[in-house]
């Protein structure tokens, strides 16, 4: 049994959540022409089976991550297929960025256990190993069911349930036309329907954007602290981390020259980076310490940038904030520390350079309230509000969201175009088919069961 | 002479048994038809009309396999409509009214015709079971005949229950006896069994109708036909007439609510939604004031009149008051009273999708039985039932379509892994490849498969190997026929289509929905002479591929992501008690169902992706 997939599945072989490496898995036929389309470095395609590449990760022109791939070509591989592994660095933004990309290029996202389910099927397990990873299936599927249960608490499912009973009444109408188009049966007013797709288009797009924010919600907001030595950052850290009762954890187990921890900020979690001081220096230990604070700052959601009132000038400020490689979607905000301490027309002039400037006293614990506020703003940018909307958290969710979307355009073109009925179906089909993928398939009886008691049929 | 013992026995003679009986036959066993009257053999107990929506598709489906009932419905129709013309070619249904009484004879003389086929008219009381198998039958003589297989096919006879009014006495048809002692048996060896219930409208005499007050509905100006064969087509039809209810009409019906034996809960079967009593629709959909009324003659020459859409079991002279309110029924008389009838079915989750019993071996059920309903849903399986029977009786490969194959394939795969609660009529939505399954293609879908097995003729096979080969000669001619600007652009506008502004290929254009082939062959004399040489079958093919393209190719996709899990067979009968890694649900399911295939088994209900996943792993050894 060779090749009997024809598709090229991918997902994260690590746990999620903040290591220092992260390994995405590709395997399928399309897999090794797949990470080549992405990977700077040598051609994979030409390299021998069982080796290790070194190299670039770039979405066009951006270069996401240094990587190192490794490539396993079938049957040398744990599926039996062509194997990509690649070894990026433990960033969630990376993660989410290289699984999309690869996703978009026409990898599909793995089901639970579907690598064992390839490996089993090629043959690569005897029965006393597939009993044993049976078992691990089964735990991976009760993890499932706890993010589902988390999922139903925001609304998802309600949301998406309501979603596709209008579908599928919208679908039973159709139906309906092409299974009694003989009888006599009023026809699906088609003004109306356009009017429902529009309205179903407009909750799934929300929702597709709301990905951006559940992937926050899920993962936290990076948000980096820098700023010069002793501008208070770690004042400001601690104020922050104090005042909140609700330090969700400190991340273990890893030996950092970073403190992070998290803070739940009306149910957004933010997580905190204070860094080693941004400045020129010739001390060659502190300098790698300014390169890793940019790298950081380069992965950041938010960047704060700290500085002392007192002490600072409007020049050194602006020259420090032009040098920071804030990542473009990304939000800096000026903070200016010891409020407390600093003479009002030192403020004023602060003020004037920087209009958005907010102050604040770390030491005292002023102005952080307004701090919050500010950093709240900086994931309802989508005029979500992460308490009452329904947001979705997860990429194959996202994934299947974007191809109900797609058929619901292509259900709206055919309307408008005046396509046969059984084509405007089979797309209205196939996005109830996508979003059956996240609320469980709907069959036939469905659609029957929605026409049988609305419409009287049979002679 | 009497006890021979043959490879194949099939009970009861309607729609299931004939084509069993016909299809074991021709592939080379020997068979016993069994029936209680040999004059009612293929009785069409309801409506005198084959074929519809989805259930045309059958009967294509049936003849490109090599079965019987699309040939004898051309030789004895009335009259042809395709329906759903107006929408895509996926939908277009052929539908036949038919001569019951010719359709019944044409059944009969063609099983007469086939030298495999004895006959023995006699009710069947049991079946002989010896170590879980059944080796054959015992009649009510007490007559035991021995067999390899046995296909039951005893449509609503089992314990059947005939309601009018208050009135209710055995049968399993008007005026025919009911059958007893197999379902009971069958409950002894731990079959489950269910109750359904059906209906049938009564029937008049045409003489007495004025057709002046309905609206005539003709068959098909160019009336097309079932079977790929060279059937006749009609030179000459019969129309149907189209009448309503009325508020008068249902008045009266009222009247008799109180004995109906339905509204009163004397009927304890559940009936199908879709083909609602009349009663049952005024009292469902009140504000309706009218219902469609289809009056169909039930031959060629006979003066007996089948009212389509007026099924009751309410008190005879109640339904006959009833009637002569209906505008041209003013002056009715009634041959036949409709009625109700009630009768035992096994829940067909206890198949095999080979349509072999999973209790017990070499025992096949086909038709009603199963828990559907529909002359074209019984032929089929009884097709299926009597293809398999003899496949078990040679030792070959059983023989199952996919549901990306068949109409036949969903049907069947519906019943064995869905079940059902209420009689199971074909619907297209229930297909999920509606696109690929199409009355036009059904020769290419299934007669190569069928003439592997022995059952669709050379000759069948040619046809389809010609009408594959043409259709790609002109889908090749098509896709580099150059068309200029100049030479389409008149017609372009004509159609209200863009008109284009540089050279393009024929093919570009035909995939514009506003054109057909032969608007394009009426613009250029020359695609017009070179496509002269194809039939219209074969052009007709060629154009719905360029029309379908995209979509069919969607379903292909589809299809084949399905068939990998198909492809994945379970063999022998695993302990899913064993497998803790399973949901609860899933085990008990998994228990039930006893799925043949991973496919199968993700289409029982309660049973999940990881579910499947876990099944997976533990399959190998």
């Amino acid at each position: 049994m060779t090749n009997i997939f024809s598709d090229t599945i991918v997902a994260l072989s690590t746990p999620p959540g903040a290591g220092a490496i992260a390994v995405l898995r590709l395997s399928g036929p399309a897999a090794i022409e797949l990470t080549d389309g992405i990977f700077f470095g040598r051609r994979l395609s030409e390299q021998p089976s069982n080796t290790l590449h070194y190299g670039t990760l770039r979405n066009g022109e951006a270069i996401l991550d240094e990587v190192v791939v490794g490539l396993f070509r079938a049957p040398h591989s744990y599926t039996r297929e062509d194997v990509v592994e690649i070894s990026t660095h433990g960033s969630d933004y990376i993660i989410r960025e290289v699984l999309a990309l690869l996703v978009r290029r026409g990898a599909r996202l793995a089901e639970p256990g579907e690598f064992t389910k390839r490996a089993f099927l090629h043959g690569a397990f005897d029965l006393a190993q597939a009993e044993a990873v049976a078992d691990l299936i089964a735990a991976d599927s009760a993890l499932q069911h706890r993010v589902a249960l988390n999922q139903m608490r925001g609304g998802f499912s309600r949301e998406l349930k309501d979603l596709r009973q209008q579908l599928i009444d919208f679908a039973a109408l159709l139906e309906l036309e092409l299974d009694f188009g003989e009888e006599d049966v009023e026809f699906a007013d088609r003004s109306g329907l356009l009017r429902l797709l529009t309205h179903v288009q407009t909750v799934v797009q929300r929702l597709l954007r709301s990905f951006e924010l559940g992937n926050v919600i899920k993962n936290g907001v990076t948000t980096v602290i820098a700023g010069r030595p002793n501008a208070g950052k770690s004042t400001l850290l601690n104020a922050l981390l104090n005042e909140e009762r609700a330090i969700v954890s400190a991340i273990p187990g890893t030996t950092r020259d970073f403190i992070e921890d998290e803070v739940s900020l009306e149910g957004i979690k933010f997580r905190f980076v204070d860094t080693a001081g941004l400045r020129d220096t010739t001390d060659e230990v502190e300098a790698i310490g300014v390169q890793r604070t940019r790298q950081r700052v380069e992965q950041a959601a938010v960047v704060l940038y700290l500085f002392d009132l007192v002490t600072a000038t409007p020049a050194e400020v602006a020259a420090d904030t032009a040098a920071l490689p804030v990542p473009s979607g990304a939000t800096l905000l000026l903070l200016g520390n010891k409020l407390d301490e600093a003479k009002p027309e030192t403020v004023a002039a602060f003020q004037q350079q920087f209009p958005d400037l907010v102050l604040l006293a770390a030491a005292p614990r002023t102005g952080l309230e307004e701090l919050r506020q500010h950093l709240l703003a900086t994931v309802r940018r989508e005029g979500l509000d992460a308490s009452s909307a329904t947001i979705v958290t997860n990429l194959r969710h996202a994934r299947s969201l974007e191809v109900a979307g797609e058929a619901l355009v292509a259900v709206q073109h055919g309307l408008t175009s005046g396509a046969g009925t059984e084509l405007v179906a089979a797309d209205l089909r196939a996005a109830l088919r996508a979003l059956g993928e996240i609320t469980g398939d709907i069959s036939s009886d469905d659609l029957l069961g929605s026409i049988f008691t609305r419409f009287c049929i049979g002679k | 002479m009497l006890t021979q013992e043959y490879d194949v026995i099939v009970v009861g003679a309607g729609h299931a048994g004939c084509e069993a009986a016909a299809a074991a036959a021709n592939l080379g066993s020997s068979v016993l038809l069994v029936t209680m009257n040999m004059n009612t053999i293929a009785q069409m107990s309801c409506n005198p009309a084959m074929g519809g929506v989805a259930k045309g598709q059958i009967v294509r489906e049936v003849d490109a396999l090599g079965g019987q009932s699309g040939i004898i419905t051309d030789k004895t129709m009335i009259q042809f409509r395709m329906l759903n013309r107006s929408k895509g070619p996926a939908m277009w249904s052929p539908r036949a009214q038919s001569d019951r009484m010719r359709f019944a004879e044409e059944w009969r003389l063609t099983l007469e015709g086939i030298r495999n086929v004895d006959f023995w008219q006699e009710a069947v009381t049991g079946l002989l079971v010896e170590d879980g198998t059944c080796v054959g039958v015992r009649t009510q003589l007490g007559i035991e005949f021995r067999s390899k297989t046995v296909v039951l096919t005893n449509g609503t006879f089992l314990n059947g229950l005939i309601h009018i009014g208050e009135k209710n006495f055995g049968g399993g048809r008007a005026a025919e006896r009911k059958s007893t002692g197999i379902t009971e048996q069958l409950r002894e060896l731990g079959f489950e069994t269910g109750r359904m219930k059906t209906g049938t409208p009564p029937r008049v005499d045409g003489r007495t109708l004025d057709y002046s007050k309905m609206e005539e509905q003709a068959g098909d100006e160019n009336p097309s036909k079932f079977s790929y064969l060279d059937t006749p087509t009609l030179s000459k039809q019969r129309p149907c007439y189209i009448t309503y209810t009325n508020e008068k009409v249902h008045d009266i019906l009222r009247t008799g609510f109180e004995k109906s034996p339905m509204f009163q809960g004397r009927i304890k079967g559940l009936g199908p939604r879709y083909c609602p009593s009349v009663e049952d629709k005024i009292n469902r959909f009140a504000d309706k004031d009218r219902h469609q009324i289809f009056v169909e003659p039930e031959g060629w020459s006979t003066v007996e009149v089948y009212v389509n859409g007026f099924s009751s079991s309410l008190p005879e002279d109640v339904q006959y008051e009833a009637l002569r309110q209906i505008a041209g029924f003013e002056n009715a008389k009634m041959f036949r009273p409709g009625y109700a009838i009630e009768y035992d079915f096994f829940p067909p989750t206890q198949l095999h999708l080979t349509l072999e019993t999973k209790p017990v071996r070499n025992l096949y059920f086909a038709g009603q039985i199963n828990g559907t309903t529909g002359y074209e849903e019984a032929a089929c399986q009884g097709l299926m039932a009597g293809i398999n029977a003899h496949q078990r009786v040679r030792e070959l490969e059983p023989f199952i379509l996919r549901r990306s194959e068949a109409y036949i394939g969903v049907l069947i795969d519906d019943l064995v892994n869905k079940g059902t609660d209420e009689p199971y009529r074909m619907f297209t939505s229930r297909a999920e490849h509606r696109i690929l399954l199409r009355q036009d293609n059904a020769d290419l879908r299934l007669t190569p498969l069928a003439h592997k097995l022995g059952l669709a003729s050379d000759e069948r096979m040619a046809r389809v190997e010609q009408k594959r080969q043409q259709t790609a000669d002109v889908l090749d001619y098509l896709s580099k026929k150059p068309v200029e600007p100049g030479e389409i652009n008149g017609l372009l506008e004509e159609l209200g289509s863009a008109p284009i502004h540089e050279k393009t290929r024929v093919v570009n254009l035909l995939r514009r929905p506003q054109l057909d082939l032969p608007d394009l062959q009426r613009a250029l004399p020359e695609l017009h002479e070179h496509l002269g040489q194809y039939g219209a079958e074969v052009l007709e093919q060629a154009s719905i591929h360029v029309k379908y393209e995209t979509y069919i190719e969607k379903e292909h996709q589809q299809a084949e992501r399905m068939g990998q899990l198909e492809d994945l067979r379970i063999v022998g009968r695993l302990d899913y008690k064993a497998m803790p890694a399973l949901s609860h649900e899933a085990r008990e399911k998994l228990l039930k169902v006893q799925p043949e295939t991973i496919g199968q088994a993700s289409r029982i209900s309660g049973i999940s992706p990881a579910d499947i996943s876990v099944l997976m792993v533990y399959l190998g050894k």
